[in-house]
Parts: structure tokens; C-alpha cells; sequence
């Protein structure tokens, strides 16, 4: 059997194994519209993604993942809950030179669950774990929720936390904001000179002096964010003791279980913390009944930093350790905050992942 | 088959390519009418190729010139992990010109990056789309706004008179080339004052894909020579 071959019976039997447990097949699409994807994911899907032009639809999308048109298919006509499993395609620019494959087969499956969220990240992780058993891969597991939770405890002003907040998936900028928050670095001189002028002639004139007003970003939102300046300007930095409890939450690297006990250990001090944790314990059990060695997981408060945007809960991820060479097997995580944008503020509390057939054929050549 | 060398067709580009060559013993003329695209070199085992400056990246990709005169814009821009196609030779010292980002000028709540990438959040929850960076840079502006950090923009495919975009509202912001600011200045632009992207100028870049015989390798070092 060829490898392309080989590889496709390894998808079917992936897909029949969702299936089996009892997910609806579902399809997409190759050609998808670029505009969903690029309000999405930003422009940095065009670095990732194949973009063609169609005369009549505009730019479309070669599909760089299905989570996307499954989210939309389900909104369009899914019952809740609902359970589904797909296998097609997808398609990755690489860097010039990378030997990554450019297309490769994903088999996923996605689960739509409102009422018992940490039930369904612990059967998506129970089920991929099985799936994935005979190839002795490393599980890691992580938890965005608990990350926006502990940014959510800064005393600091809600503009602040909002702004780390959005930079969660961006670990520079993040860092950049919190060194300035805290002081480490100093404010922008150009920006206290304009604050400067600005409390001693008022903004209009400021702004009148600085030329004419050109463009869609009104004179009304210059006002608006110089008043937020302003306001930041006058706002105390945080506290030293702060900045490290947050530092030592993103750099927690433990089993699930030492990782929940100093998390338990922070939230004496910082009970903002408590529901994240409460979810994570929750998940904990949920994951131990469904026959997951809890003790040995490891948990990486920053696992899923880097990858997508919209993974705002559980998070996890398969590795092969001996092959360091190969992307991880299997992703996955939560990600109601993309349904959330999607549906325009309907929000469906959504949690899946992807597996790679194509590496998963690799490794059981490997050990055959 | 002889050392090809790429050279800017036409304009000021051209008459400082052959002034460096000449300055370095290498004489280049334009030969035939004024229409005609041919050119003869004195002092060096070389074919002169005229091109268009935009077209010499390619050129350089395909290995079908052996070396080019072209801007580290255009290299940078047009060729995907340009420093394992092109080995750049010497920076000649003329056709400077910096790729900035710039934005209104009476944005005064905005001289950075940091105050760049904050105006676009709050740009697009109020006004509902990205907010909308001209550019014909695609590649390199999306590269430096990634390490930067900033989100919430679009790029926008400007080819020309991009500083007109703004007032045009077909843009909020531009990444553009400048040499001395003045048409950022007449449109009511500034700039960012960490938004330098790159610093071109005009380079000697020699080609690693094309093929290299014996001859051509001892025409280049020869050249070399002269060139130091």
C-alpha cells in the first residue's frame, strides 16, 4: 500500500472510531471564504493560508482547519448537544525550505455541550487519549481559563486587563503591557508630553494644532482614548508582589494534581482565582471517571499560548517525545470564545480537536 | 554562457548603477537608439540585462541572472527566505529610502506600536471591521506587525499613491517607503516612532540558485577584485 493510501485508511479508521462513539459525519468545504477567516484570525492566516481569487466570491481560502465551517454548519442547523466528526484535508503554507507538509488529512471531532462544559473537555481528552493509546505519545494539557482568571485578579483597572487580556495569545506583547504596567518600563515621553499639553490647553486644541482631521478613525475616538490615557496615566502600577504571582501562574509546569494544589495555595491570597480553579477540579474528576490517569498529566499553565487565538479554556495536545522532529500528533481545546465571535454574541460552549493520521501512520511504522 | 548582471533599466536608478560601476573601473553604457533595452560593459567579462528594479528579485529567484542591482526592499519583499536564494554583495550607498508606518497626524494619542495596536482594538469594536493598514509591503509589514505584537488590523493592497489612502477612506493607516518624509508631511501623516520596518537602499546581491561554471565563478571574482 502506498503511503498516501496508508495514511487514508488510517483517517477511515479514526473517523469510524468517532463515529462509533457516536458523532455525526460531517463535511466542508475546500474553498472557504477568505473574509470569515481573516475577520477570525487576523492577517496572519494569510502567512498560513492558500488564497486564491474567484471572480464572482471574492477571496476564498483553501481550508486551513475545519473548526470554522463546522461551527457555522452547526449554527446554521444543529440540535444541542451535539456530537460531530469529520475527515478531509487541510491545507498550511510552511516557511520556504520547511519539509512540514503543505496538506496533510486532520480527522476531528467537536463536541456542543452547554450544560456540563468540564465533562465534555474530559471526554474529548478520554477519547482522543484512546484513539492515540498504542503510540505511546506525551500528553500535555493546559488551561487558558485559568490564565484570563488570574489576569482578571490584578487590582488594576478594567482597561489593563482588557488589554492583557487580549494579548493572552501574544506572550511579547503581553509581557511588554505588564512591564509597563507594573513600572519596570517607563511611559512613552512622547505620550506624557501630549498628556502634559493636553491637561494645559485641553484636547480640542491639541488636536486642532496637530492638522487635519483625515480618515475614519474620528476625532471622537482620539478624545475617547486620550481620556483612557489619561486616566491610565493617573492609575497606580502593580504591585510588585502581584506581577510575580501572575508570573509564577504562567510558568506553572506540574502533574495536574501539584499544579492544582499551589494554584489552591495562590487562591488564598487571590480567591478571584477560585471559580477557574473549581472548573479545573471539576474537570479533574470528570477526567478520572472517564479512566484518565490524573496523577501522572502534566498541566502547563502556557500550553496553547502560541497556537490558537480562541482557546479559551481546557487545552491539550499529543506529542511524539521521541520524535521532536514531527508537530504534535493531536490538539485540541476549548474554544467558546471563537463561537462567540462567530454568532455574533451567541455563544455555544464548544470543545474538540484534530488528529493527524498522516503522523500516526509515521509512528506506528515505527514500532511495527 | 557569461556573467549575466541585472541592472535597473531606466531613471535615476540606472545612472547611479553605472556612476558606482564606473567609479570602480567598470564603464556601462546604454547602446542603440533610446528605445532600445541594450547595453555594452568595459573593463569586465559581464552581459548587462536590463530589467525594471521591481522585476530583478525574480530574476535573481530563478536564477536566470547570476547578480543584480536592486533595492534590500524588493529582495526582502518578493523573496520568501531571501538570505538562502540571494547573498547580498555590497550596499551601494544610493537608493536609500525606509519602509515606516505612518498614521494621521492629528492621531495624537498615537506614536507607537503599543498605541497602534490598542487604537485598532478599540477601532474595530466601534466601527465593526479591522483597522485597515495600506501597503503594497504585504510580506514584510505583516512579518514586523507579528513580532511587534500588534492585532486587530487589515492589510490593504496599495500600489500606488498610498499616502492618499487615508483621506480616501480606503485606509486608516499606511506602511509606505520614504526617503525624506515631505509626502507623508503634504498628506497629513507622521510616523510611528518605533515603526521603522527596514532600511533600504540599493545592494549588489548575487544569485546562490543561478548556475555557476568555472568561468562565471572567475568572471565574479575578477569583478570582486575591482569592486573592493
Amino acid at each position: 500500500m502506498s503511503d498516501k493510501l496508508a495514511v487514508r485508511a488510517e483517517a477511515e479508521r479514526l473517523f469510524a472510531f468517532f463515529k462509533a462513539g457516536g458523532a455525526e459525519p460531517v463535511d466542508a468545504d475546500l474553498l472557504q471564504p477568505a473574509g470569515t477567516l481573516l475577520d477570525l484570525y487576523g492577517e496572519d492566516i494569510r502567512a498560513r493560508a492558500y488564497v486564491t481569487q474567484d471572480p464572482d466570491a471574492g477571496e476564498m481560502m483553501l481550508r486551513p482547519d475545519f473548526t470554522v465551517p463546522v461551527v457555522q454548519t452547526h449554527m446554521r442547523e444543529g440540535g444541542e448537544p451535539a456530537r460531530y466528526t469529520y475527515m478531509g484535508e487541510v491545507f498550511r503554507k510552511q516557511q520556504s525550505g520547511s519539509d512540514r507538509a503543505r496538506e496533510y488529512l486532520q480527522v476531528g471531532y467537536e463536541v456542543f455541550d452547554r450544560e456540563n462544559p468540564e465533562t465534555a473537555d474530559a471526554e474529548v481528552f478520554a477519547l482522543f487519549a484512546e484513539a492515540l493509546s498504542p503510540l505511546g505519545l506525551r500528553a500535555a494539557t493546559g488551561d487558558i481559563g485559568v490564565l484570563k482568571a488570574a489576569v482578571g485578579c490584578l487590582s488594576t483597572t478594567e482597561r489593563r486587563k482588557a488589554a492583557l487580556m487580549r494579548h493572552i495569545w501574544r506572550p511579547r506583547r503581553f509581557r511588554a503591557l505588564l512591564d509597563r504596567f507594573t513600572g519596570r518600563v517607563a511611559t512613552d515621553p512622547l505620550r506624557l508630553a501630549t498628556l502634559a499639553m493636553v491637561a494645559q490647553d485641553g484636547a480640542e486644541a491639541v488636536l486642532e494644532r496637530a492638522g487635519p482631521r483625515i480618515g475614519q478613525r474620528s476625532a471622537g475616538d482620539v478624545l475617547r482614548r486620550l481620556n483612557a490615557l489619561a486616566e491610565d496615566a493617573a492609575a497606580p502600577a502593580i504591585g510588585r508582589a502581584e506581577a510575580e504571582v501572575l508570573d509564577t501562574i504562567l510558568s506553572l509546569r506540574e502533574t495536574l494534581p501539584n499544579a492544582r494544589n499551589q494554584l489552591r495555595d495562590i487562591a488564598v491570597d487571590l480567591p478571584g482565582l477560585t471559580p477557574a480553579l473549581e472548573r479545573m477540579e471539576r474537570r479533574m474528576e470528570a477526567l478520572a471517571q472517564a479512566g484518565v490517569d490524573v496523577a501522572g498529566l502534566p498541566f502547563e499553565a502556557s500550553f496553547g499560548r502560541t497556537t490558537m487565538e480562541y482557546y479559551d479554556g481546557f487545552v491539550f495536545g499529543f506529542l511524539a517525545e521521541a520524535r521532536p522532529d514531527l508537530p504534535p500528533v493531536a490538539t485540541g481545546g476549548r474554544y467558546d470564545a471563537l463561537t462567540r465571535v462567530l454568532g455574533r454574541g451567541a455563544e455555544i460552549p464548544a470543545v474538540g480537536g484534530v488528529i493527524r493520521p498522516g503522523l500516526v501512520q509515521i509512528l506506528r511504522e515505527g514500532l511495527a | 554562457m557569461t556573467l549575466k548582471l541585472g541592472v535597473p533599466s531606466k531613471g535615476r536608478l540606472m545612472e547611479k548603477t553605472f556612476d558606482w560601476f564606473a567609479g570602480r573601473g567598470v564603464t556601462m553604457r546604454r547602446t542603440g537608439s533610446d528605445r532600445e533595452y541594450a547595453a555594452e560593459v568595459e573593463g569586465a567579462d559581464l552581459d548587462l540585462v536590463l530589467l525594471s528594479a521591481g522585476e530583478i528579485p525574480r530574476e535573481l529567484q530563478a536564477g536566470r541572472i547570476h547578480l543584480g542591482v536592486t533595492g534590500s526592499d524588493l529582495v526582502r519583499e518578493r523573496i520568501p527566505a531571501w538570505e538562502a536564494v540571494v547573498k547580498a554583495m555590497q550596499p551601494m550607498g544610493f537608493g536609500y529610502a525606509d519602509l515606516i508606518i505612518a498614521v494621521p497626524a492629528f492621531w495624537v494619542d498615537v506614536n507607537t506600536l503599543e498605541d497602534l495596536d490598542a487604537a485598532a482594538a478599540d477601532f474595530r469594536r466601534s466601527h465593526g471591521h479591522r483597522l485597515r493598514i495600506a501597503t503594497k509591503y504585504h510580506r514584510l509589514v505583516r512579518e514586523f506587525l507579528r513580532d511587534a505584537g500588534v492585532a486587530d488590523y487589515q492589510l490593504v493592497d496599495s500600489q500606488g499613491a498610498t499616502e492618499g489612502t487615508v483621506k480616501n477612506l480606503t485606509a486608516e493607516a499606511v506602511a509606505d517607503i520614504t526617503s525624506t518624509g515631505e509626502t507623508l508631511r503634504a498628506n497629513h501623516l507622521k510616523l510611528l516612532s518605533d515603526g521603522l520596518i527596514h532600511r533600504s537602499q540599493a545592494v549588489l546581491f548575487k544569485s546562490r540558485v543561478a548556475e555557476w561554471s568555472d568561468a562565471d565563478r572567475a568572471a565574479l571574482e575578477q569583478l570582486s577584485d575591482r569592486l573592493r
